[in-house]
């Protein structure tokens, strides 16, 4: 690919504005820098809740205790929760957002650039509260990632930091997301209606849609979970006319579309890296897009799913189950669309390639289970068990996280402006593929068979699975260093220079200023002829008739 | 939907790095960090909620001093203008689901969970035998006796002055379109006064509430609701009355222009957001 010649000007404008050293970082208005921030903070808070998935496994590896007390052990789950939630999933989602949509749209920066940094800078604060609690009197928040009462209401104050670390989080979200449906709504090039967005866009805006509608609604559950705390309200607690069961509302109001706002941008990262390695252009755009609009409308239709056992109607739990079953319709819609991209496509299977078809079978095990779940019935044998476990661990690591792989592979020649070694890149795909299933498949087999979550002991018969479960955690975990290694390699010139599109089959705009991508890029927007070219290349314009 | 009709700014304004975002970081986790202690017994998370305070005191003047600076100089285009109604309009909508939570909690603990603790069934012979379900209801076996509040008196009355102030704040709005400099200031010095006024009518309820009628938060699911509503509904009136009370101090300076005044308008659609949630409260909290 050539690189064009109005990209010579935005080379003369690199580094202007942008202050050497910490404040680089630490002043940040720069979509780049922030995006990188983001990316490195995530993945630092992956290490950081991979680690505590560890100390789980390295306990559940046989039966009795053997390293941890049960409290102990308890922290543990809960905050390997919300870490890999809130900490490593969502903000490594909005990290991708904040370099790719300026560069994929066509704008200088996002909207609101000031802002952009705070989004970050409150996650630091964040983790460092989640960090702290473990070293204050009764340890980290013991009840789960979900925080229910009365558990969550008794405990000590590490609690009260979790709680105003979701508040800070919260704040991110919404911060972040506000930023992103702004600019996607504003600030896109000439030419680039909506219906002809990048897939990534689309799904980004949805997912930051949902973000906002129900990042507001957590921050109001925690707050009255802290006034029942501290203050003698009753919202949680019969003894007053209130209700446990109306925590569990509010929060999976807010943790179901949770589970979509970690999930769709994936969708829309796996849409741009297949087309790409297919040479063919997106199978059934428009349907791609309402499938994400309806999965975002039914997502908040369904939050009862998750609380199946505690006493709701029966008319409830089935409004409930079949509601949640139809999500599995437009969810269909994209699997079924990415699998007709790939027919017939001159298939080539570099390492986003592999990760993002890793994703589609994956993922759709996960979906699966998922729908096995949605069963009320059979949900009152699962529920609280490993099943569940397994089920979401396939959404949101060989999901979430293997696009996210996906994603830094795919990107990193721009970001860098170097290759990645491929077949390292391949090796961590595999290695990645293997141990994942080794993990967590048994896990399914764990909880048919009766084996409940957040324990620190189990009975004998389940001590084979969680060996397993167990080996294949270590290896799973210790490989990721494997993808440490590659990005650093990477940046300090991996395989040699990348050029401007080093993808035969890409055509989005990102692709058409040099790599690495330039400090200042679109300062001025491009013009509509070469935004028209990259939409005809994707069909997208030009080929209806 | 403007990039259909090409509005794009020559250059769309992209600040310089800023510091303070990191202040305001500073100062939440401070405030934080605060709170958990303060809240746990350590007297000294006293000065960290003090001192969070006032960094994120300082960070607000110094990040919106910035904003209007650049707005002064011209530095904001047609585009910029566009986000900043994208963004206040969602993070109006923000604030919409945030309220939400609390009268979805309302709504279940009146029709949910009060009425089955007081129900027939198996729930009240465990739990609260003898409790009959009625709302609200003013003894609980964790709670003293106390009085709900009543509709009219001081909140009839401040449904009338916030109603007026949303009148008062358009005359201004239309003083500014029009170039009446007249209207504009006395306007929204009027919007302003009704929004302490309001403020000070609601310190003086809830003074009386809990002195004297014994409703407190520990006064069940009611008092628990009927604070937390009414509570966010006061900050956010103080927030937007120091908007407003920001504004009239732009206003006095000739910051704003009859086409380019983004800033009164977001004012003034905040405080009709946090006008109509008064309505709702009003409706359910006070009058049902």
């Amino acid at each position: 690919m050539t690189t064009l010649a109005h990209e010579a000007h935005h080379a003369g404008h690199d580094g202007h504005h942008a202050p050497a050293g910490w404040r680089r970082w630490v002043f940040a208005t720069n979509h780049k820098d922030i995006g990188t921030l983001y990316l490195w903070f995530s993945f630092a808070m992956f290490l950081t809740g991979g680690l505590m998935a560890l100390g789980i496994r390295a306990e559940l590896f046989k039966p009795g205790l053997q390293f941890w007390q049960p409290e102990f052990f308890n922290q543990l789950t809960t905050l390997h929760g919300v870490i890999m939630v809130f900490g490593a999933i969502m903000p490594a989602f909005t990290g991708l957002a904040n370099w790719q949509l300026p560069l994929m749209l066509g704008a200088p920066d996002m909207a609101f650039a000031r802002m952009n940094n705070w989004s970050f800078w409150l996650l630091p604060p964040a983790a460092l509260l989640l960090l702290i609690s473990f070293f204050v009197p009764g340890g980290a928040a013991a009840g789960g990632w979900t925080l229910y009462p009365p558990l969550s209401v008794k405990a000590g104050m590490g609690m009260d930091l979790a709680i105003f670390a979701i508040h800070l989080l919260g704040l991110s979200s919404i911060m972040g997301s506000i930023n992103i449906v702004t600019t996607i709504l504003n600030m896109r090039a000439p030419g680039m209606t909506l219906l002809k967005m990048p897939m990534f866009a689309w799904t980004t805006l949805i997912t930051a849609y949902l973000l906002i509608a129900v990042a507001p609604v957590l921050a109001g559950a925690v707050t009255m979970l802290l006034t029942d705390r501290h203050f003698g309200t009753h919202f949680f607690s019969a003894a007053g006319g209130g209700d446990p069961v109306l925590f569990q509302h509010i929060f999976w109001f807010f943790g179901h579309p949770e589970v979509y706002i970690m999930a769709l941008p994936a969708f829309g990262v796996v849409s741009q890296i297949i087309p790409t390695f297919s040479r063919k252009p997106l199978f059934g755009y428009v349907s791609m897009v309402y499938a994400t609009c309806s999965i975002a409308v039914l997502s908040f239709m369904v939050w009862a799913h998750h609380m199946f056992m505690v006493g709701l109607p029966l008319d409830a739990q089935l409004i409930f189950m079949f509601i949640t079953m139809l999500i599995s319709v437009p969810t269909g819609v994209k699997v079924f669309n990415w699998v007709a991209t790939m027919w017939q496509g001159s298939l080539t299977f570099e390492t986003p390639m592999l990760f993002a078809i890793g994703f589609v079978c994956l993922f759709t095990v996960g979906g699966f289970s998922g729908l096995v779940l949605s069963i009320a019935p059979i949900d009152t044998q699962m529920h609280d068990g490993y099943y569940v476990v397994a089920h979401f661990h396939y959404v949101l690591v060989a999901g979430a996280l293997f696009s996210l792989f996906g994603a830094t592979y795919y990107w990193l020649p721009k970001w860098t402006g170097y290759m990645y070694h491929e077949g390292r890149g391949k090796f961590h795909f595999w290695w990645s593929m293997i141990f994942f299933n080794v993990t967590f498949f048994p896990m399914h087999f764990l909880g048919l068979a009766g084996m409940p979550r957040r324990i620190p002991d189990y009975a004998l018969q389940f001590t084979d699975f969680n060996m397993i479960a167990s080996i294949g955690a270590f290896c799973f975990g210790f490989g990721q260093l494997l993808f440490l290694y590659n990005v650093i390699h990477t940046i300090k010139g991996g395989v040699g220079k990348a050029p401007a599109n080093p993808w035969e089959g890409a055509h989005t705009l990102e692709w058409e200023v040099p790599s690495p991508a330039p400090h200042h890029t679109w300062e001025t927007p491009p013009d509509e002829a070469l935004v028209r070219k990259g939409l005809r290349a994707q069909y997208l314009e030009g080929h209806d008739d | 939907m403007n990039v259909e009709n090409g509005i794009h700014d020559a250059h769309y304004f992209v600040p310089h790095p800023s510091r303070w975002p990191i202040v305001g970081s500073i100062g939440l986790f401070s405030l934080a960090m605060g709170a958990a202690f303060s809240m746990n017994g350590f007297v000294a998370g006293q000065w960290g909620l003090l001192f969070g305070a006032l960094v994120i005191i300082w960070m607000l003047f110094g990040w919106f001093g910035d904003v209007v600076r650049e707005s002064v100089a011209g530095s904001y285009g047609q585009q910029v203008d566009h986000s900043f109604r994208w963004g206040m309009s969602w993070f109006i909508f923000s604030e919409v689901m945030f309220f939400a939570a609390f009268f979805g909690a309302l709504f279940y603990t009146r029709v949910l969970s009060v009425p089955e603790i007081g129900g027939t069934g198996f729930t009240n012979r465990l739990l609260w035998e003898g409790f009959s379900a009625h709302w609200p209801f003013a003894t609980g076996p964790e709670t003293t006796a106390y009085h709900t509040m009543e509709a009219d008196g001081i909140p009839a009355i401040n449904t009338m002055i916030l109603l007026t102030s949303g009148a008062t704040l358009t005359l201004a709005h239309w003083g500014l379109v029009a170039g009446n400099r007249t209207k504009l200031t006395l306007g929204l010095l009027a919007t302003v006064l009704l929004g302490t006024l309001f403020l000070c009518f609601q310190a003086y309820e809830y003074h009386h509430a809990w002195t004297e009628m014994a409703l407190t938060l520990n006064s069940g699911a009611y008092g628990a609701t009927f604070y937390m509503l009414t509570g966010f509904h006061g900050m956010h009136v103080l927030v937007g009355t120091i908007m407003l009370t920001v504004m009239l101090v732009r206003v006095l300076r000739g910051h704003f222009s009859a086409e380019h005044h983004f800033g009164f308008e977001a004012a003034a659609w905040y405080w009709h957001f946090v006008d109509v949630v008064w309505l709702l409260l009003f409706v359910f909290v006070y009058v049902l």
